[in-house]
């Protein structure tokens, strides 16, 4: 635990110093940066609604942090959390579509989620037989795999299920409210799983059973990374393959393994949208999560609680956009992507900087 | 008479501490200019610290240090660079796709700073390689180039950049005997030309054969400082582990039994002789030891390889009490009871990023009782780990530490500690004592023939001829990828043996 706080002091100063940076860009737009900064705290920190929606923002961005960590650690760079997450999604929704009309709701959820996590797994397995096949890099095949993914599911969304006239690129919804009653596979809002305890949660807000799934995800990557013989492989894999595979590991088997495992993570993001939101696959609903869980597993330096924290820490930005928009004169919402820039820069500095300190023991 | 000396370098009480251990403590040293001055030592006594201080890369945590009679701040190998000093380090730092020229210039690069002169480089390159009889090619491949020629890349390096002081940690570990010879008259003609050398090795014979001074370390404390002209070995090694060391080993005749590892007609393509195996037939029985005698790059790593698993032959087969073992992953071969101690630790037998007790389980990780159906079993890899360290004396003896933060020798132990403890039918072992102090050296040397007496058999590799002459029951000897032949290791001289390594006819 000691060693994980210092392993995250870096990435902690890179936070506060871009928060820094970016105060100075906005005093130079010319608008108050303590302004902002209650913006951003009030926001996504202040109230009920603003923790809800910044933990529905972080969902998918653990699980694609994830994801992106758990290919790392076995030397692999997954730049294909974007098609993962995006075939697993649309499974999601299939899945609902072409269950038969009696099935009980509840069977075809959970099938559905099992279709996410099996199609995202897929997705990303491909890349991982084909390096360790052929030595085809995953950095190519994966974005490949981003482009198929697009390719295909917009056209069986726009030709297949989509409801005839919807000028909306989306599929037939998969649950519907029926007197007052959510109808189909789904999974609870948070709302309906605190209500139980007594706990009053807002029924306006998105917040899922998936975020349960998410936190859920960190602790088995966790346990799975460093307490059982198969992270021990895969991360002895990504630290030196020739050491590993003298001591008996397979690369080929724990490459295939590592990118199945971190698809599998990408694919959970379908369930917090489809079976948990929208409940209808919706062409174009990942703002880039794929992309963002690099810079979240980068600044949670793949590590799953620097992971969560980071996760945390883009949601609470993605949340605060708009009313930072709304209530400055001069700033847009683009500022909080600028900070993200600056924070990533920043992390990417620390190799650096280690470099300099290791000198002095 | 004192006025005379003048120093090159000058450490005062240099103090370095890492965590809990004391690296350095309060060291000095004086170099005279112009001379060669070896700096010996057990492995963890402090020697590469004290150099890496020299040069920069670590920062002293008290002391002085003076070059040519004068107190410098040395804050990183830049400042070091300037200073005249140059280092070789224990593993080589070179580009291996980048060409020599390439490689020396690097970091330095001369011309403008949009266009680098090539040709400028080029030419300095070769003039210095001939100038003091290096024989580099400029335009070589570092990656085409055997070990010692590599060490002569770093050499040149350091003279590229103007160096009147080298600091060479361990040249002589990874050479072959004639490289030795080369290299030592090259340091003797630098040293002729008025450069400074600090020279760290295990080796006794080669500081008596080559230095001009002596200063020994024992604990991260200075314990000798000696002229060469009245140091013997026997001294030396009491001086260094601080009781007497056997300096020959002692054992018995063998008693063989059946044969435990058969070897038969293989074969190995390849697109290099080197590199390549040529119906390669051997049979090493229980309780002997069987000793490859022949100079790096005959074909050797490779065989030890493909019997370990690590990589696949062309033809031929292998058995294993009688079993072939042609179709089992490394794993399986581990656990029929190979062990194997490669001759790269750092590439092929740790994880240095790993601590001391993953590096302890490597092989046999998913061996009950160290792991269950799932999880590891910490606690017993930890109890196993600590008396592993015990055992064999791996300092410091913290199992939480990363493996890189061990000395080349105490790294070594915690690898021969982790094979050695699967009670091995048959072990491999490549170069077991590369880069070891004397002391350990005596103790894996008595450990391998324990084993052997227990019933192991053996198969041991190293370009140190000496090793495997006072090791070995039986040698042969390999040239370019075949046995040319099989020798007694008590009565073979070593120039005959010296000719069949070299592909001469006996
Ligand atoms: N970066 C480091 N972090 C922590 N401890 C270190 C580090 N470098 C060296 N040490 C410790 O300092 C001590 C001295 O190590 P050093 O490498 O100087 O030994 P050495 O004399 O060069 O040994 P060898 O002959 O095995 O190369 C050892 O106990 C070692 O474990
Ligand atoms: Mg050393």
């Amino acid at each position: 635990m000691k060693k994980l706080l210092r392993e995250l002091t870096f990435p902690l100063l890179a936070v506060v110093a871009a928060f820094l940076v970016g105060g100075v860009i906005v005093w130079i737009v010319g608008d108050s940066p303590l302004l902002v900064y209650n913006l951003f705290f009030t926001s996504a920190f202040g109230s009920v609604d603003g923790i809800g929606y910044t933990l529905f923002y972080a969902t998918p961005l653990i699980f694609t942090g994830l994801a992106v960590a758990v290919a790392f650690k076995c030397g692999l760079f997954n730049i294909g959390a974007e098609g993962q997450l995006v075939a697993a999604a649309f499974a999601t929704a299939w899945v609902g579509l072409v269950a038969p009309e009696g099935w009980p709701a509840i069977l075809v959820a959970l099938l559905a989620m099992l279709a996410a996590v099996v199609v995202g797994g897929v997705w990303a397995g491909i890349p991982g037989v084909l390096k360790a096949r052929f030595g085809a890099h995953e950095v190519i095949t994966t974005i490949m795999m981003n482009f198929i993914a697009a390719g295909i599911v917009s056209y069986l969304t726009q030709y297949h299920y989509r409801k005839q006239g919807d000028p909306i690129l989306e599929t037939l919804p998969i649950a519907e409210m029926k007197d007052g009653v959510l109808t189909g596979p789904h999974i609870p809002r948070m709302h309906d799983l605190l209500a139980p305890l007594g706990i009053n949660f807002p029924e306006r807000l998105p917040l899922n059973l998936a975020f349960l799934f998410a936190l859920a995800a960190c602790a088995l990557v966790y346990v799975f990374l460093w307490k059982t013989k198969w992270g021990y492989e895969l991360r002895a894999v990504g630290l030196n393959p020739s050491a590993a595979e003298y001591g008996g590991i397979s690369i080929a088997r724990n490459t295939v393994m590592a990118m199945a495992l971190s698809g599998m993570l990408a694919g959970m993001v379908g369930i917090n949208d489809v079976l948990g939101y929208r409940y209808r696959y919706y062409d174009g609903f990942s703002a880039g999560y794929g992309f963002t869980g690099i810079a979240v597993a980068l600044l949670g330096r793949n590590h799953p609680v620097g992971v969560l924290l980071a996760a945390l820490l883009f949601g609470a930005l993605a949340r605060s956009q708009l009313f930072i928009d709304i209530f400055t004169n001069k700033v847009s919402k683009d500022w909080v992507v600028i900070l993200q820039a600056i924070i990533i820069l920043f992390v990417a500095c620390e190799a650096v900087f280690r470099m300099k300190s290791k000198r002095s023991g | 008479m004192a006025e005379d000396l003048k120093y090159a370098v000058e450490m005062r009480g240099v103090t370095k501490r890492f965590g809990d251990v004391l690296a350095n403590d309060s060291i000095s040293l004086a170099v005279e200019s112009g001379s060669i001055h070896a700096i010996i030592g057990e492995n963890g006594a402090g020697k590469s610290t004290a150099m890496n201080i020299l040069y920069g890369f670590y920062a002293a945590d008290s002391g002085e240090i003076l070059i040519d009679g004068q107190a410098r701040s040395i804050q990183n190998p830049g400042d070091a660079i300037r200073l005249g000093l140059g280092m070789v380090h224990q593993h080589f730092m070179l580009v291996e796709p980048l060409t020599v020229t390439e490689n020396i210039i690097l970091g330095s690069e001369p011309g403008s700073s949009f266009a680098i002169d090539f040709k400028q480089a080029r030419a300095r390159v070769r003039e210095l390689s001939e100038q003091y009889g290096l024989r580099i090619d400029a335009d070589a491949r570092i990656e085409d180039l055997s070990v010692g020629q590599q060490q002569r890349v770093e050499i040149l390096k350091t003279l590229y950049r103007g160096a009147q002081i080298l600091i060479l940690d361990e040249p002589t570990a990874v050479l072959t005997p004639q490289e030795v010879v080369e290299m030592f008259a090259i340091l003797r003609s630098l040293r002729d030309r008025g450069k400074t050398i600090i020279i760290i090795t295990h080796k006794l014979a080669e500081v008596l054969a080559l230095s001009d001074r002596i200063t020994v370390m024992r604990d991260g404390r200075v314990v000798g400082n000696i002229s060469t002209r009245e140091a013997t070995a026997e001294g030396l090694a009491r001086l260094m582990v601080g009781r007497e060391v056997l300096l020959r080993v002692e054992k018995t005749d063998a008693h063989p039994k059946d044969a435990i590892l058969v070897v038969n007609n293989l074969s190995l393509e390849s697109s290099t002789v080197h590199g390549s195996l040529n119906d390669v037939s051997l049979e090493v029985r229980a309780g002997e030891i069987l000793g490859i005698a022949g100079v790096e790059g005959n074909g050797q790593t490779e065989l030890i390889e493909i019997i370990a698993g690590l990589r696949p032959q062309t033809r031929g087969e292998i058995l294993l009490e009688g079993k072939s073992i042609d179709r089992l992953d490394p794993r399986r071969r581990k656990n029929l009871g190979i062990a194997h101690i490669p001759e790269d630790r750092h590439r092929r037998g740790l994880l240095l990023d790993f601590d001391l007790a993953a590096n302890s389980i490597l092989g046999v990780h998913r061996n009950s009782p160290l792991s269950g159906a799932v999880l590891l079993n910490e606690q017993i890899i930890a109890e196993r780990a600590n008396r592993l360290v015990r055992e064999y004396d791996v300092r410091p003896p913290n199992i939480a530490l990363p493996a890189r933060a061990l000395s080349g020798g105490n790294q070594q132990k915690l690898i021969v500690a982790r094979e050695f403890d699967i009670n091995p039918k048959l072990i491999l072992v490549s170069q077991p004592t590369r880069g070891v102090d004397i002391g350990a050296i005596e103790f894996i040397h008595k450990k391998l023939i324990e084993l052997r007496d227990a019933g192991a058999a053996i198969l041991l590799v190293s370009a140190e001829l000496d090793e495997i002459l006072s090791l070995s029951d039986r040698v042969l000897v390999m040239y370019e990828g075949r046995v040319v032949g099989e020798v007694d290791p008590r009565s073979v001289s070593e120039e005959e043996i010296g000719l069949m390594m070299t592909g001469g006819k006996r």
